[in-house]
């Protein structure tokens, strides 16, 4: 008994454990702070973990809406990968849809954030009129936008028909939400518009961010204009690009109300996007088990994008201005 | 050859004149300092010179060419900043290396002149790291290398010190020294700090509101003074003024301090002195040009005695305040000469380094 440490001696003398001591001993002494985790952990499990995990095991059952469900393994997936023709076309729909949403609004809204930091006259009007698509309503809007592409009521078909230049040309009319092509360019168009005032405010911060003196440096040093933009401004813009990049394509990848509004995923299905084809599988035709496996679909895919930017901001934001 | 050349340089900010119609003409290979306050337009200037500010009328002539309307790149200038402006971004190398890279250097003779601006600033290991992995001083080395390496006609230097704690930039003042003696090439620096303007320029231009108050050495700057005030702007404790008036006195002048305080002046000055007669005036000594009481035997050492206010010691001498009329005046002492506080103590006043002010026109005649 020469070689117990003093400590374990000590614990061995004391008086029999109460049942609070005997947790401590058991869970080590942080035995009170996951007391205070606790209301988090519930509601993590609730309102996140729980209906992942209901979707995760709607996707590998039959569900039914009505109807007790069971076990089929990764039948659903099988079937809309080999039977479903329109599921095949919704994952080529998502990826244009959300590619050209990204790409015009990372490239519309770097220019738009250049021209509103040279702009200083009336500097905070036009940079809050700029938020406008983002500030109203999306269902609203797009209304609103449903109006001006409507084949009988549409705005465009009317200014092409009745205004100058466009009357020497015999455009139009043009049915936008009647024509798969036109219709997806259109949905895309309308995400566009609604999305572009995000990158625009975040792009004006970040490049407000980018001391005035490092042109001043460039321009010593002999940098046009463009050089300028390429070794300064966007390098020094990536890691809020890389930021915006990430959370527009994860936003676009399950946009719903647009298409719900515009198209509800016609005509033809042609503009059916995860979201929109799941919603009709598991609401419209009762089908959850299918619209879950439909929906999941989208998960891996988010799963590698966010891992791939991510680990491009953190290479990137290593430096301080 | 690279002499710069100004003409009644103008530039305005909407209503605002930054600089008012200076000319100055900066010899080859000449170190020359631009000192004033802050909102003198001395940056102003620099920036013009550069190529970063517009000129809104006026000439500026680098090297026999007019580069009004010259793009900076093509001014053949290097500039260092006050923030010193390194790309965050890229290496060492990279950012001494970008301005040569842009005007289509080979590649072997951007290594060779990166290496020898790295040799000469001592700066060789830390080529491959990034800004941030830098101490200021380091970086403050960097900006230089990067304006080196270039090796331009003229060198704009704007404040580049400022950002160093103290004793980096007495140590970077040397260097700056050194460096120049080196790389022989025309200097234009930027400073609002006198010592630094003193210590290291061939001429100094003391600014202040838009205009030039003076141009000189730093000698000539400092016994010379030709303005109330560069005479309050240069010199370290600043010059004391106190208000006096010229009378005539035995056939001499003399500068009457207070009702029973008066010196003779240095009698070489009759002529000019003589039309201030009976006029209030400012009267101007240096502090080191009152000491305790020595043995002399110049006609213009004058003796007076006066009671000690405060005491500053600054070890090599130490600084005595004392009351002349309503004025506190500061005077410069051997630390074992000089008198408890509140006791009178004897002090000699050197005459020929005095300076009258006409407080109207705040020329000094």
């Amino acid at each position: 008994m020469v070689s117990v440490p003093n400590v374990e001696r000590a614990v061995a003398a004391s008086p029999p454990a109460s049942r609070r001591s005997e947790l401590r001993r058991r869970f080590g002494p942080d035995i009170d702070g996951y007391g205070f985790l606790l209301p988090a952990i519930i509601v993590m499990i609730s309102l996140v973990v729980y209906p992942f995990f209901l979707a995760v095991w709607f996707s590998v059952s039959d569900a039914f809406v009505g109807e007790p469900s069971s076990y089929v393994g990764l039948e659903n997936f099988i079937y809309i990968l080999t039977e479903d023709d329109i599921f095949l076309m919704t994952i080529w729909n998502t990826l244009l849809f959300a590619f050209w949403s990204v790409v015009f609004k990372v490239v519309l809204g770097l220019t738009c954030a250049l021209l509103l930091q040279r702009i200083l006259k009336l500097k905070r009007f036009f940079r809050g009129s700029v938020l406008l698509p983002f500030v109203a309503p999306t269902a609203l809007t797009t209304l609103g936008w449903w109006l001006i592409l409507d084949p009988t009521y549409s705005h465009i078909n009317w200014i092409l028909a009745n205004t100058w230049p466009f009357t020497m040309f015999g455009l139009g009319p043009y049915n936008f939400l009647g024509n798969p092509t036109l219709a997806m360019a259109s949905v895309i168009f309308v995400n566009i518009w609604r999305g572009i005032p995000f990158f625009i405010i975040t792009i004006l911060a970040g490049l407000m961010s980018i001391p005035e003196h490092l042109y001043d440096a460039a321009e010593i040093d002999g940098a046009s204009t463009w050089r300028k933009f390429r070794s300064i401004t966007l390098p020094l813009l990536r890691p809020v690009l890389a930021i915006i990049i990430l959370f527009s394509t994860i936003f676009t990848l399950g946009e719903f109300n647009i298409i719900y509004v515009l198209t509800r995923g016609g005509p033809m299905n042609s503009t059916h996007l995860f979201s929109t084809y799941s919603f009709t599988y598991g609401i419209l035709n009762h089908e959850i088990a299918l619209g879950a496996a439909v929906a999941l679909f989208l998960f891996p895919i988010l799963v590698l994008i966010v891992v791939f930017l991510l680990r491009m901001v953190r290479r990137d934001t290593s430096h301080e201005l | 050859m690279a002499e710069i050349i100004l003409r009644d340089l103008w530039k305005f900010y909407d209503d605002v004149e930054a600089v008012r119609g200076i000319n100055l003409d900066i010899a080859h290979n000449e170190f020359i300092a631009l000192v004033g306050p802050s909102g003198c337009g001395k940056t102003t200037t620099l920036r013009m010179i550069a190529g970063l500010e517009d000129i809104t009328a006026g000439i500026i002539e680098v090297g026999d060419r007019i580069i009004n309307d010259v793009p900076p790149k093509d001014r053949d200038i290097a500039m260092v900043f006050q923030n010193y402006a390194l790309y965050p971004h890229m290496s060492v190398y990279q950012n001494m290396s970008f301005g040569l890279k842009l005007r289509k250097t080979p590649k072997d003779e951007i290594e060779r002149r990166v290496r020898a601006a790295a040799d000469i600033l001592n700066i060789g290991e830390l080529l491959e790291r990034r800004p941030k992995q830098l101490s200021g001083g380091q970086r403050q080395r960097v900006a230089m290398g990067r304006a080196i390496v270039r090796d331009p006609q003229v060198f704009l230097f704007d404040e580049p010190l400022s950002n160093l704690d103290a004793k980096l930039r007495v140590q970077m003042r040397t260097e700056i020294k050194k460096i120049h003696q080196r790389v022989k090439t025309t200097v234009v620096y930027v400073t609002h700090d006198q010592v630094e303007a003193m210590t290291l320029a061939d001429r100094i231009v003391v600014m202040n509101e838009g205009i030039i108050e003076q141009v000189g050495t730093p000698e000539e700057m400092y016994d010379a003074p030709q303005t109330l005030f560069v005479a309050s702007f240069i010199g370290s404790p600043s010059m004391n003024f106190l208000p006096c008036q010229v009378e005539a006195e035995n056939g001499g002048l003399a500068i009457r301090l207070t009702d029973n305080l008066s010196f003779a002046a240095p009698p070489d000055r009759g002529d000019r002195y003589s039309p201030y007669i009976g006029k209030p005036m400012l009267f101007g000594i240096r502090p080191e040009h009152i000491s305790d009481k020595r043995p002399h035997t110049e006609p213009t050492h004058l003796d007076f005695t006066s009671d000690v206010v405060v005491l500053e010691p600054m070890g090599i001498d130490t600084m005595v305040f004392i009351n002349v009329g309503e004025t506190e005046i500061t005077t410069r002492s051997r630390p074992r000469a000089v008198s408890q506080v509140g006791e009178p103590m004897d002090f000699t006043i050197d005459m020929a380094h005095m300076h009258l002010i006409d407080p109207e026109s705040e020329k000094v005649v």
